[in-house]
């Protein structure tokens, strides 16, 4: 690590964080675009289906069904073209991030010692339920990625709506997911010009006057939008009734894909719960 | 604070979305009875600020820097009903889009951060300003301690629910299934990063918006502070406000009580009757009167009518008293307010008719 790494300013770390959403944002549409197998399966099918083997994997009570369904999940990503750098960048952050929640868990856990370090013992329970968190936190995560990652934002939303999640929830989902770019820009902008007129170091206080003078400017930017947008939708003839340009409906590719993936779910439940 | 899928098992998951979901459907009806359509563009702004302000680097006391939730802001700008659907929504786009959060665990993440958050923010916003001036320091006092408890609030909401998990799911070996790290590390290990970094960095963001809307913009304070003086030379402290901060402080203060040792006077239960040292305080702290024989009969009989869910202001599973004394605190002074709240609702209903 550079020393200038290491003295960025809040400016420096904010602006590079509300990058990195516009950018895994922007590569998430555009990899949904990418014609892989789940791409061209019903959103529907998709959200439901990536959300029973997410429930199979937290009920699991075995670490081979586990692992075989965590397997499973990354073959799936694969065919599915998610990007194999992609999905190893994801597995070792989420490997580093839990297995360092996790690492006490080898001595805290009462149980069966079955090695020590430094003179402390490691249970096997301990070892267990930290290859169980892992295991869990790894294939739901992959299953998340692969949902965003095979399907466009609007046909979520759309997906949503069929699901029966109230007409007005749907709209206000669909709404943030655009302001929130908007309003990273606003923000990106403003922290840009605030560095390019400052020179050398500021004092905590003025920093930190900066920074929630900006988030105030923000969210008075935000309220004032809120109320234009409503007379615009107003002005369009919204009189509350909340109707989705998409309209899904499922070939016999997705009742395939549908009966596929009850099939693994099940296999999934009978076998993490045996 | 964002609960991954996993540390959760999908029954406690479960209990926790249905757990929110009477406060979203409460919360929906009561903004589209307030805003009619203005609440769609209203909520998705807010929610898209939410998102964006918890990607803020809030420089803190101290030279580091950390992330807020903005959970408070949101409270006192928007209310809290606006608040638990702006942030609800923020949560389901950070877990659906972003990983941040689980999709099992997004219940549990709406209830700590969202519902939990937004209730104590408004809690602790509304009995500490008052009626003060909307340009009052005293706005900018209430709005760091609502912060700053509200995180607090939703990280020991969060601790627990890791805690419990390992009494709760094991396997035949005894391996904790899901989130392996009991009440009495799971407390202390969220607690103590939430007390100190995120706390600060929730109350830096409350207070200096909330300071800088006070010299910029000040009608967006307006909507939450019914009956704010409009002359600051006013008196502007509401009378049931001390009562408030007194209860508040009497809760926290309720471990105190693990002090003084040994049952009170005449409260002695069957089993300190049983029991030949418990027999023998007792008749040295009554004057050495004789004790009948034995448990009377009376007692033994009708002291097992009822067992109450939290004996000795100790839930089982919690392993610390003071813990526990707190808990049961807030939980009791919880439900006579809930109770006092409901009477009070009825009779106003029933004086309309």
């Amino acid at each position: 690590m550079t020393a200038a790494v290491i003295h960025r300013g809040f400016v420096e770390k904010t602006l590079t964080s509300l990058l990195h959403a516009l950018e895994r944002a922007s590569s998430s549409e555009r990899l949904a675009e990418q014609r892989g197998l789940l791409q061209h399966v019903d959103a529907r099918v998709k959200l439901l289906g990536c959300l029973a083997l997410i429930v199979a994997a937290a009920v699991s009570r075995h670490l081979d069904t586990l692992t075989l369904l965590f397997a499973a999940i990354a073959i799936l990503a694969l065919v599915s073209r998610v990007p194999l750098h992609l999905l190893t960048r994801a597995w070792a952050i989420i490997f580093v991030f839990t297995a360092a929640i996790a690492l006490p868990a080898l001595f805290t856990t009462p149980g069966q010692s079955i090695a020590t370090v430094a003179g402390i013992p490691v249970t096997l329970q301990g070892l267990r339920s930290a290859a169980f968190l892992v295991d869990r936190v790894e294939s739901a995560t992959t299953l998340g990625l692969v949902l965003i990652s095979t399907t466009p934002w609007p046909q979520i939303i759309a997906a949503l709506r069929s699901l029966r999640v109230p007409a007005a929830v749907v709209l206000i989902i669909g709404m943030t997911y655009r302001y929130i770019f908007v309003l990273l820009r606003s923000a990106e902008e403003m922290f840009i010009a605030r560095r390019s007129r400052s020179i050398g170091r500021l004092e905590g206080a003025v920093r930190r006057r900066m920074a929630t003078a900006t988030a105030g400017v923000l969210l008075g930017k935000a309220l004032a939008l809120s109320d234009e947008v409503y007379l615009a939708m107003q002005a369009r003839g919204f009189r509350g009734e909340v109707r989705t340009l998409e309209e899904l409906r499922m070939r016999g590719r997705d009742w395939t894909a549908g009966a596929l993936f009850t099939a693994a779910a099940i296999v999934a439940f009978w076998q993490g719960l045996r | 604070m964002h609960i991954p899928d996993g540390y959760l098992s999908p029954s406690t998951c479960a209990v926790l979305y249905a757990g929110a979901a009477p406060f979203w459907a409460v919360a929906l009806r009561r903004l589209q009875r307030r805003l009619a359509g203005r609440f769609v563009p209203m909520l998705a702004l807010v929610a898209a600020f939410s998102f964006v302000v918890m990607m803020f680097n809030l420089p803190l006391p101290g030279g580091t820097t950390g992330h807020a939730t903005g959970v408070a802001l949101a409270t006192i700008v928007v209310g809290p009903a606006g608040s638990i659907v702006a942030l609800s929504v923020a949560l389901l786009i950070q877990a659906l889009f972003f990983g941040d959060g689980g999709i099992t665990a997004y219940g549990a993440n709406c209830l700590n951060m969202a519902i939990v958050g937004s209730l104590v923010a408004w809690a602790c916003y509304r009995i500490i300003a008052g009626r003060a001036p909307l340009t009052s320091r005293l706005r900018v006092v209430a709005a760091a301690v609502a912060g700053y408890l509200a995180i607090n609030a939703s990280a020991l909401c969060a601790a627990v629910e890791f805690g419990i998990q390992p009494m709760l799911f094991r396997d035949a070996l005894g391996t904790p299934l899901y989130a392996p790290y009991p009440l009495h590390i799971a407390v202390p290990a969220m607690m103590i990063g939430h007390l100190t970094f995120a706390g600060a960095a929730e109350a830096v963001l409350s207070a200096g918006v909330i300071a800088y809307l006070q010299r910029t913009n000040v009608g967006l304070l307006r909507d939450t502070a019914p009956g704010a003086v409009e002359d600051a030379s006013l008196p502007a402290i509401d009378v049931l406000r001390p009562l408030w901060l007194a209860l508040g402080a009497l809760m926290v203060l309720t471990p105190l009580g693990l002090l003084a040792g040994g049952a009170a006077w005449g409260e002695w239960s069957a089993r300190d009757l049983a029991d030949p040292a418990a027999r023998a305080r007792i008749v040295a702290v009554s004057g050495s009167a004789p004790l009948p024989s034995g448990v009377p009969h009376g007692l033994a009989g009708l002291s097992t009518v009822w067992t109450a869910p939290l004996r000795g202001y100790a839930p089982p599973f919690l392993q610390s008293t003071a813990l526990g004394y707190a808990l049961s605190a807030m939980f009791g002074a919880g439900l006579v307010l809930l109770t006092v709240f409901a009477i009070r609702g009825m009779l106003l209903k029933a004086r309309a008719r």
